[in-house]
């Protein structure tokens, strides 16, 4: 039985599902900041963009591992 | 030489006359290929050689590689030009320079700090050549050679190399490595530290290049994902769902584009900057 595609659909969700998560809270924090302090917004908006790709940087690791499976 | 094209060509019609399963045309649409594809109208197909055995053929990522280094000498020698006249920019040169600028004072002098001149050349060359990859995949019937792991790869080994080399002159090749380890560390712990810091120094520039191929395919795959809705489905009214959903995600894909070459550039120069100054 193959469970290659069904393996690769599950790890992709999970993925996306950890992913957002961390960048939704990401997300939260630079609102409340940048709505504390409104001159620190553009220093807050670059690192919260640097950030967010670094999370999403390790989503893809495990993205890369489903496409992976899903090739087999 | 001519005979393996060909049977290549009948390879391939069959393959998609017989089992044509949409992940097959995503991905034949996304990975690299031997010839540049503008069907329904040509297929142009390009030069294959080897050399001792060493496959050297020129590929779609090949052509677009060479077609992205060219423009970008012919973009970056006018700019430069254009200093020798006068050094107020107009225009064209303008334009350019909101980036090299924008490279210079948001991403290397922050993060490198004294001493960031000497770096700035590759800095600069890395965030224009992925620049011009990324954009010159959103052309239709082009291909993004940024999607191609050997390419993202040879960037974080040339970023690997430059890290390495600038650590090294500044602090001397043993006291490169000697800073690695932080202060205060109790000695007992010292020898995972190394095999913990050793590792890290491979890790960073490992995952530089699986982000920017990841980001690149990955963003490919969904808009060729949503324009395949409308074959897998068999119906033409699906065409009014999955194209604005398409568009939508090709709006992100030059936002990732920009993005991705800024974080590159970045992460490349925090690393320089953090191997050049070791003070923990």
């Amino acid at each position: 039985m193959d469970f290659a595609y069904l393996a690769a659909g599950l790890g992709a969700g999970l993925t996306i599902f950890g992913g957002a998560l961390g960048i939704g809270k990401l997300a939260a924090a630079a609102m409340d900041a940048s709505g504390r302090q409104p001159e620190a917004a553009g220093a807050i908006r670059t690192s919260m963009i640097i950030a967010a790709a670094l999370i999403e940087g390790i989503s893809l690791f495990a993205l890369v591992i489903c496409f992976i499976l899903a090739g087999k | 030489m001519i005979d393996s094209t060909s049977t290549q060509v009948i390879v391939d019609s069959l393959k998609s006359t017989k089992s044509a399963s949409s992940s097959d045309w995503i991905l034949h649409h996304v990975m690299d290929g031997n010839y540049l594809d503008f069907s329904p109208f040509f297929k142009i197909y390009l030069p294959h050689f080897e050399f001792f055995g060493i496959d050297l053929s020129i590929t779609r990522h090949v052509l677009f590689m060479w077609l992205g280094a060219l423009l970008l000498f012919i973009v970056m020698t006018r700019v430069a030009k254009a200093y020798k006249s006068s050094m107020v920019p107009k225009g064209f040169t303008n334009f350019w320079e909101l980036f090299i600028v924008f490279v210079r004072d948001e991403i290397a002098k922050p993060t490198i700090g004294k001493g960031f001149e000497k770096f700035l050349p590759y800095l600069l060359t890395a965030f224009f050549f992925i620049l011009f990859g990324n954009f010159l995949g959103l052309i239709p019937f082009s291909a993004t050679f940024t999607s191609n792991i050997a390419v993202t790869a040879t960037m974080a080994i040339f970023t690997f190399l430059v890290i390495q080399i600038g650590g090294m002159r500044n602090n001397g090749a043993f006291g490169y490595f000697k800073g690695l380890i932080p202060h205060g560390v109790p000695v007992f712990l010292l020898p995972i530290m190394i095999v913990v810091e050793l590792l890290g120094l491979l890790a960073k520039p490992f995952a530089l290049a699986i982000r920017l191929f990841a980001n690149m395919t990955a963003g490919h795959i969904v808009i060729y994902a949503l324009i395949s809705l409308i074959f897998v489905m068999q119906s033409v009214g699906w065409a009014g769902l999955a194209i604005p959903m398409a568009l939508f995600i090709y709006g992100l894909e030059v936002l990732v584009a920009l993005l991705q070459a800024y974080i590159f550039t970045m992460l490349s120069s925090l690393f320089i900057g953090m191997a050049v100054h070791q003070d923990h």
